[in-house]
């Protein structure tokens, strides 16, 4: 055999042996949400205490929209309490906190929101419409929505205080 | 206790596996029967103690033994005895464990059966599987330990992923999809051997032959299973979403089909000795990409399993193996001449040949379809999904071919056909294919691809049944035997032809299963009220009751749904939704109601809070049932091909056994 089909081999492998060592350095889960950038889906959200809030009522406020469900441990419930503190520190800066409770029973719900003493409008996704509509995998996911109604960020996962702070004052 | 017992088991595998795969070398070189024996003893020492591994794991899990971490992890009070058994293969490092055991289990099995018949390959095969086993206990020794021990031991464990305890055929979908993979080895360690050995005739084929078709009779079993499963536990009302770990388990198969056919060409023309070669290592190389990919995290798949720093071992094992196997090919590339030429076009070669292009191209397509998004993101930065478009786009013609090929291959002669056997053997399937073309028109299926698949399906169809029917006619007429006896001793006296027939005609009612259930697929989704129906097919679906309850580990909450046909009832049934504390989302469970005809397939999409209306996902999907019993057939087929024959065994014991008995094929 030639000595340049004897290199054949080598040269075939080597590429795919460096492209799948560089897997290691990537994160498959971290998917781009196609929507950051662009304006957020409308939505209207009746909240458990009989309130409504939309998106349309809203303009010219940053909102922070959480998708949470009160089966979700630990993660939904590690960040509720973080969300509450960035409610109580930044409603009177133009900031909207919302919770969104989906696929959950609503007894379960509302004692989520009792035990973690909830201030800020919470409402139930009844057919699964607004989740749909902002393309949720799981809970808990969170949408920053800036002043002009465009999705700043998307955040996976519990949120901390630190990270809402950051992202809340970026929209400022 | 049992944690010390078995960190100490795996790394004296570990030892004696390291151990006998050097003496099995050097007693093979300096001519030293003892040192030879010494790595067979080997052998059975590594399966005695990974199968001591195996049941200290399951004495852990059943005991419910929390101080080992991997039962703290994978198992809980709560988890009834079956999902508790089964933890084993749940996750990461028990599956590892489960591999080792196979891998012992085929490497005594070849150890012994293969001794008497090839004494000068086995030293080198011993060696090569116990260099497979020992890349394989060394990751379960070190980096991915099952009997890493926690302290304290917590009160009760995490539990089984929830997808992974809700239905029974997860208990047998990996070990078989394992078997599968591992079965590769045998044939691969006895190529290897040839080429250690240089003797490159086609002893090593006619070893590796019944082989590999059990590791290709479990690995298609494995990969239907798996298909299965997805089907009825993942709740999407598909069987295949060309996920890269699916991918993964298709891609051997592809090459090891191509395998099974291009080593009959070998043995009948003494061609193609490279590539078979090549072929055998690439598929093992790809069996162990597959479990690379389950277990590296460097693509987003359902079986991920969580990551863990074994990827960067198991590359540069694959990068071992490439390169060893393909270096010594190299090496004695001199020796592998061809000795035997094309006559012609028209003849089984040429079908062969083209059916191993086509599966290789198939493959090609599937692995640079899986590898993509990676490629993109390393290229350009930008993370992209591939498909099922893509997949189907590329894949569906090929299969098309292939299928035709699969028809005509068994039935046309080696060498050169003539015009008159052509005509003799193809004329009347050819008529039925076209009938089928027109009553398939008829009932409604539109679409070149769609009308192909059923024509070619006909047509494969009839020329298997062709050759039993002529066969038996045949039998019929000399010896006057009754059908049954006519078919089954037809059968006996050459096991290899008529069991590959029968798997041909276990793919034809898969291929028939995957076009009708995509083809004339109805799905409907509708929210209904208490009380309220939806139409769709022949159905009718009242939604009826929505009920939820706690059970000890989630809490359940299922619709009760009234099926009808005509005004007839003819079902009740329940799809569910499940909540874990630990999941992100709640699993679905899918009812489906299967029959012969059609499945009808209903899935909980969503509710009200009050439980006043549910949102309903309905399918029909016609013909499902036949790709699982396809699979059936396939293995059957499988089964009849490696079906020990006692009469020739009994006639000669030592010589080497024909490959094909001269008139027959």
């Amino acid at each position: 055999m030639a000595t340049w089909k004897k290199l054949i081999v080598p040269i075939a492998i080597t590429p795919i042996l460096l492209l799948l060592a560089y897997g290691f350095k990537t994160n498959p889960r971290q998917v781009p949400s196609p929507l950051v950038g662009n304006s957020a889906p409308p939505f209207a959200l009746s909240s458990f205490d009989g309130g409504t809030t939309g998106l349309e009522q809203l303009r010219g406020t940053a909102i922070v929209l959480n998708f949470w469900a009160s089966w979700c441990f630990p993660a939904c419930f590690e960040e509720a309490p973080a969300l509450e503190a960035a409610w109580r520190a930044y409603k009177d800066r133009g900031v909207m906190v919302i919770g969104v409770d989906i696929q959950d029973r609503e007894a379960d719900a509302k004692a989520f929101i009792e035990r973690f003493k909830l201030s800020f409008p919470n409402g139930p996704d009844p057919q699964g419409r607004m989740s749909i509509d902002y393309g949720v995998y799981g809970v808990p996911e969170t949408f920053f929505i800036n002043r002009e109604g465009k999705i700043h960020y998307k955040h996976v996962g519990a949120l901390t205080k630190q990270m809402l702070q950051g992202k809340i004052e970026e929209m400022l | 206790m049992i944690s010390t017992l078995g960190r100490f088991t795996l790394a004296l595998a570990l030892g004696i596996a390291i151990y006998g795969a050097i003496v099995s070398i050097l007693g093979a070189r300096r001519r030293k029967p003892a040192l030879i024996e010494s790595g067979r003893g080997a052998v059975f020492a590594v399966f005695g103690l990974a199968t001591f591994a195996v049941l200290l794991m399951e004495a852990a899990l059943v005991g419910r033994d929390f101080s080992i971490q991997y039962v703290a992890r994978n198992g809980s009070l709560g988890t009834p005895l079956l999902y508790t058994v089964i933890a084993m293969w749940g996750a990461l490092e028990g599956s590892i464990l489960l591999w080792i055991w196979i891998l012992a289990l085929m490497s005594l099995l070849a150890v012994v059966m293969e001794g008497k018949r090839n004494r000068e390959a086995i030293p080198y095969a011993t060696a090569v599987l116990l260099s497979i086993s020992a890349f394989f206990l060394f990751l379960a020794a070190f980096p991915a330990n099952p009997f890493t021990a926690i302290f304290p031991p917590p009160a009760d464990g995490r539990g089984p992923n929830p997808l992974l305890q809700n239905h029974p055929l997860m208990a047998i979908h990996p070990p078989c999809l394992y078997a599968g993979y591992v079965g590769w080895s045998v044939p691969y360690a006895f190529a290897m051997a040839a080429l250690m050995t240089g003797r490159l005739g086609e002893e090593w084929i006619r070893t590796v032959r019944r082989w590999s078709i059990v590791a290709w009779g479990f690995l298609t079993v494995g990969v239907i299973l798996g298909g299965w499963w997805s089907y009825e536990v993942l709740g999407w009302g598909g069987y295949w979403a060309w996920d890269p770990v699916e991918n993964a388990s298709l891609l051997p198969w592809l090459t090891g089909t191509a395998f099974l056919h291009s080593i009959m060409i070998q043995e009948r023309r003494k061609m193609l000795k490279v590539w078979n070669l090549a072929l055998i290592i690439t598929t093992f190389a790809l069996t162990i990409f597959g479990t690379f990919l389950t277990r590296s995290g460097i693509l987003s798949s359902v079986h991920a399993f969580s990551e863990s720093t074994i990827g960067p071992l198991f590359l540069a094992f694959i990068g071992v193996i490439l390169l060893v196997s393909f270096g010594f090919l190299a090496y004695r590339s001199d020796g592998l001449k061809a000795e035997g030429d094309l006559d012609s076009l028209v003849s089984r070669e040429t079908a062969f040949l083209m059916n191993n292009l086509l599966l290789l191209g198939f493959a090609f397509a599937v692995f640079l379809g899986t590898l993509f998004p990676l490629i993109s993101e390393a290229v350009r930065g930008v993370k992209v999904s591939v498909g099922e478009p893509f997949f189907n786009k590329v894949n569906v013609p090929i299969g098309l071919v292939l299928i035709f090929l699969m028809a005509i291959g068994p039935l046309i002669a080696w060498r050169r056909a003539s015009l008159e056997s052509l005509r003799r053997n193809f004329s009347l399937p050819l008529l039925l294919a076209f009938l089928g073309t027109g009553v398939s028109s008829i009932l409604g299926v539109r679409g070149l691809y769609p009308l192909l698949a059923f024509s070619l399906a006909m047509f494969a169809a009839a020329t298997v049944i062709q050759e039993f029917a002529r066969g038996v006619r045949a039998r019929r007429q000399i010896s006057g035997e009754g059908y049954l006896t006519a078919l089954s001793n037809l059968t006996r006296r050459s096991r290899r032809r008529y069991g590959g027939l029968i798997v041909h005609l276990g793919v034809v009612l898969v291929v028939i299963g995957i076009t009708a259930s995509t083809v004339f697929r109805l799905e409907k989704e509708v929210s209904l009220k208490r009380g309220e129906s939806m139409h769709l097919g022949r159905y009718q679906v009242r939604f009826d009751d929505l009920t939820a309850w706690q059970e000890a580990h989630r809490f359940v909450v299922q619709g009760t749904f009234t099926v009808l046909n005509a005004n007839r009832q003819v079902a009740e049934m329940r799809p569910a939704k499940r909540f874990y504390p630990s999941e992100q989302q709640p699993i679905g469970t899918v009812d489906v109601r299967s029959t012969p005809r059609e499945d009808l397939y209903l899935i909980l999409s969503s509710f009200t809070q009050d439980g006043a209306s549910a949102t309903l996902k309905v399918l029909i999907r016609p013909l499902v049932m036949w790709i699982w019993i396809g699979g059936a057939v396939m293995a059957l087929g499988a089964l009849v091909a490696i079906w020990p024959d006692r009469r020739v065994l009994a006639a000669e014991p030592v010589k080497e056994r024909v490959a094909w008995q001269p008139g027959r094929s």
